[in-house]
C-alpha cells in the first residue's frame, strides 16, 4: 500500500550553489518527485535593454559583457556583428580571424566551467572543477595579456577590435593549444569512464529532438538532442565559413549527451584556433568608424553560435546616435524554456543535475 | 552547409499566407505584417506547412512604437535554411495579442518577458505574470514614456518620448 502524502512547496534557491547564480526554482513534492516546477527569475535583473536606448552604439558594448560574464568575447562579438551589419561596416580582415580566436578560447573556457560545475552538481565535490578552472585561468592569461581584463573584456569594437595581439601572445596560444588536448583526454579518463557520473547523469533530464526544437532551444541543448545545428555551420558569420570542423552531436539527449557535446566541441574549437592562427594575416586590427557614427534607419536581427546557444541581436535604428530598441534574444533564458516539463516527474537530486546540464548564466537569463 | 541562411523577402511570405485568407495586412521588403485575429492561425499554418517548416521561434521580440506596439516572430527552418519575419500591431492603449506560446513553446518565457517589461497582454497564454519585476511595479519599463519610479532616488531617464532624431545633427563626440 502506497504511503499518501501531503505535497510539500520546496524553494531550491536564490541563494543555493547549485543553482549557478542567483535563481530560484519553487518546486512542488510529492514524496522525494517533483510534480509542479516553476522557475522565479528577476533577481539579477539589470533592465539592460532600457539602459541601452540612452546610451550610444559604442557605449553599449560594455553591457554585452555583463550579460552572460562567464562568456564576455561572444557577447561583444554578437553585439558588434550586428551593428556592422546594420551599418554596413567593413571588418579588416586581422580582426576577423583576430575575433575567431578570441570567440573559440571564450567556448573553451566557458565550457570548461560549465563541464566543471556540471560535475560538481553530479556530486564530484570540487576536484573536477578546480581541473576545468585550471584550463580557464589560462585562457583568461592570456585575455589579460590583450585586453588587461579578465571577465568583463570589452575587447571588441565597432569595426574590428581595441588592441591588437601583443608579441608574446601566439607562442603562449600555441603552448596552451598544444597542451589542451592531453588535459581533455585526462578528463576523458577521468569523467566519462566514471561509473558515478554516468548513473547520475544517463536517461535523466531527457529531451527529444522534436520538443526541442518546439521549444526554441539551441547550442549544446539542440545538439545534445541530436539536431546537428550550429550557427557557425549553417548561418557562418564572420570567416567561419573557411575553417574546417564537426558538429558533434548526442543521441538520446539526455545529461550526459549535453556534457558529451560540450567535451567534444572543446576540441573542435581548438580546431577552428589552430587553423585560424595559421592563416592569421597581417593588417589593420579596427576599421576607421567615424566619430559621429550613426546607422542608416533600419532594424537587423542577427546571431552566432555563443557558448550557451544562439545569441542574437534584434536592433532598430531611427538614425540617432542611440538604438532605438535593444534586444536580446539570450539563450541562457529560452534554454530554460523547457526545464517543467524535464523536471517534472524526477527527483530533487535529478532536477539539480538537469538544471546544471543547460548551463545558464543567470546574467543572460535576467539582463 | 556553408552558404548563409536565406532571408525570405515579405512578398514570398505573404504568397505562402494566401493559404490563410486575410491574414495579411501589409507587405514590407524583408518582413509582412498580419492581421490579429488571424495571428495564431498563420502561425499554425507556417509552422506545419512542409515547404516553409517554420518549426524553430529564433525569437519574439517587442516594440513601443509610440503610437502602436509591434510584437516581432523570427521564425526560421533548421531543414530548408531560411528564416522570415512576422509582425503583429497591438493598440497602444489596451495592447493585447494572441498567444502563440500553443504553436511553439519557445515562445512561452518571451512572451511573459513583452508582458512584463512593455505591457502587451497575450490572450490564452497559459501563465501571464510579471517576470523580471515583482507584482506591483508600477508601469512598464520597455515603454517610451516611462520615465522612471515615481519618488524614486533616480532622476528619471534622460531620454524623452518622441524624441526628434534632427536635434543630433550637430557636433557630436560620441564613440
Amino acid at each position: 500500500m502506497a504511503i499518501k502524502t501531503e505535497p510539500l512547496v520546496v524553494n531550491i534557491g536564490p541563494q543555493h550553489p547549485s543553482t549557478h547564480g542567483v535563481f530560484r526554482m519553487r518546486v512542488t513534492l510529492d514524496g522525494e518527485l517533483i510534480t509542479d516546477a516553476e522557475m522565479v527569475i528577476g533577481y539579477l535583473h539589470r533592465s539592460m535593454e532600457k539602459l541601452a536606448e540612452e546610451r550610444t552604439w559604442t557605449q553599449n558594448i560594455p553591457f554585452t559583457d555583463r550579460m552572460d560574464y562567464l562568456a564576455a568575447m561572444t557577447g561583444n562579438f554578437a553585439y558588434c556583428i550586428t551593428v556592422e551589419k546594420l551599418a554596413g561596416i567593413e571588418v579588416p580582415e586581422r580582426a576577423e580571424y583576430l575575433r575567431v580566436i578570441f570567440a573559440e578560447l571564450q567556448r573553451i573556457a566557458s565550457h570548461a566551467m560549465a563541464n566543471g560545475t556540471f560535475v560538481n552538481d553530479c556530486g564530484a565535490w570540487q576536484t573536477p572543477l578546480f581541473y576545468m578552472f585550471r584550463e580557464r585561468e589560462k585562457i583568461l592569461d592570456l585575455f589579460e595579456m590583450t585586453c588587461g581584463a579578465r571577465l568583463t573584456l570589452n575587447y571588441m569594437r565597432i569595426g574590428g577590435v581595441a588592441f591588437d595581439i601583443p608579441d608574446e601572445f601566439l607562442p603562449q596560444l600555441q603552448l596552451l593549444v598544444d597542451e589542451l588536448p592531453d588535459r581533455f583526454d585526462e578528463y576523458d579518463q577521468l569523467l566519462v569512464d566514471n561509473e558515478i557520473l554516468l548513473m547520475r547523469s544517463r536517461d535523466i533530464g531527457i529531451i527529444s529532438a522534436e520538443d526541442a526544437m518546439n521549444a526554441s532551444l539551441s547550442g549544446p541543448m539542440l545538439r545534445g538532442s541530436g539536431v546537428a545545428w550550429d550557427v557557425r555551420k549553417g548561418d557562418p558569420y564572420g570567416v567561419y565559413d573557411r575553417f574546417d570542423f564537426e558538429i558533434p552531436v548526442g543521441h538520446t539527449g539526455d545529461c550526459f549527451d549535453r556534457f558529451m557535446v560540450r567535451m567534444a566541441e572543446v576540441r573542435q574549437s581548438l580546431s577552428i584556433i589552430k587553423q585560424a592562427m595559421e592563416q592569421l594575416p597581417p593588417g589593420n586590427h579596427c576599421a576607421e568608424v567615424p566619430l559621429n557614427f550613426r546607422p542608416p534607419e533600419g532594424e537587423i536581427y542577427c546571431r552566432i553560435e555563443s557558448p550557451k546557444g544562439e545569441l542574437g541581436y534584434y536592433l532598430i535604428s531611427d538614425g540617432s546616435p542611440f538604438p532605438f530598441r535593444f534586444h536580446v534574444r539570450s539563450p541562457s533564458l529560452i534554454n530554460l524554456s523547457a526545464l517543467k516539463e524535464m523536471v517534472v516527474g524526477q527527483t530533487v537530486a535529478d532536477a539539480i543535475v538537469t538544471l546544471g546540464s543547460i548551463d545558464i548564466n543567470v546574467g543572460e537569463v535576467d539582463r | 552547409m556553408a552558404t548563409a541562411t536565406r532571408l525570405l523577402s515579405g512578398e514570398d511570405v505573404a504568397k505562402r499566407l494566401e493559404a490563410v485568407p486575410g491574414a495579411v495586412v501589409e507587405t514590407a521588403e524583408d518582413w509582412v505584417t498580419l492581421a490579429p485575429e488571424k495571428l495564431v492561425e498563420a502561425a499554425r499554418f507556417l509552422h506545419d506547412d512542409r515547404d516553409t517548416d517554420g518549426r524553430f521561434l529564433n525569437g519574439v521580440s517587442g516594440v513601443d512604437r509610440y503610437d502602436y506596439f509591434e510584437v516581432v516572430y523570427h521564425i526560421s527552418s533548421l531543414a530548408h535554411n531560411h528564416t522570415l519575419v512576422l509582425k503583429v500591431r497591438a493598440d497602444h492603449d489596451e495592447p493585447e495579442v494572441s498567444s502563440v506560446s500553443g504553436v511553439w513553446r519557445g515562445a512561452h518565457l518571451q512572451e511573459r518577458e513583452i508582458f512584463d517589461l512593455l505591457g502587451v497582454r497575450f490572450s490564452g497564454h497559459p501563465n501571464l505574470k510579471r517576470m523580471f519585476l515583482w507584482e506591483g511595479f508600477p508601469g512598464h519599463p520597455l515603454r517610451k514614456d516611462f520615465m522612471g519610479l515615481p519618488g524614486g532616488v533616480s532622476p528619471g531617464l534622460k531620454r524623452f518620448p518622441k524624441e526628434d532624431p534632427e536635434q543630433w545633427a550637430g557636433e557630436f563626440r560620441g564613440n
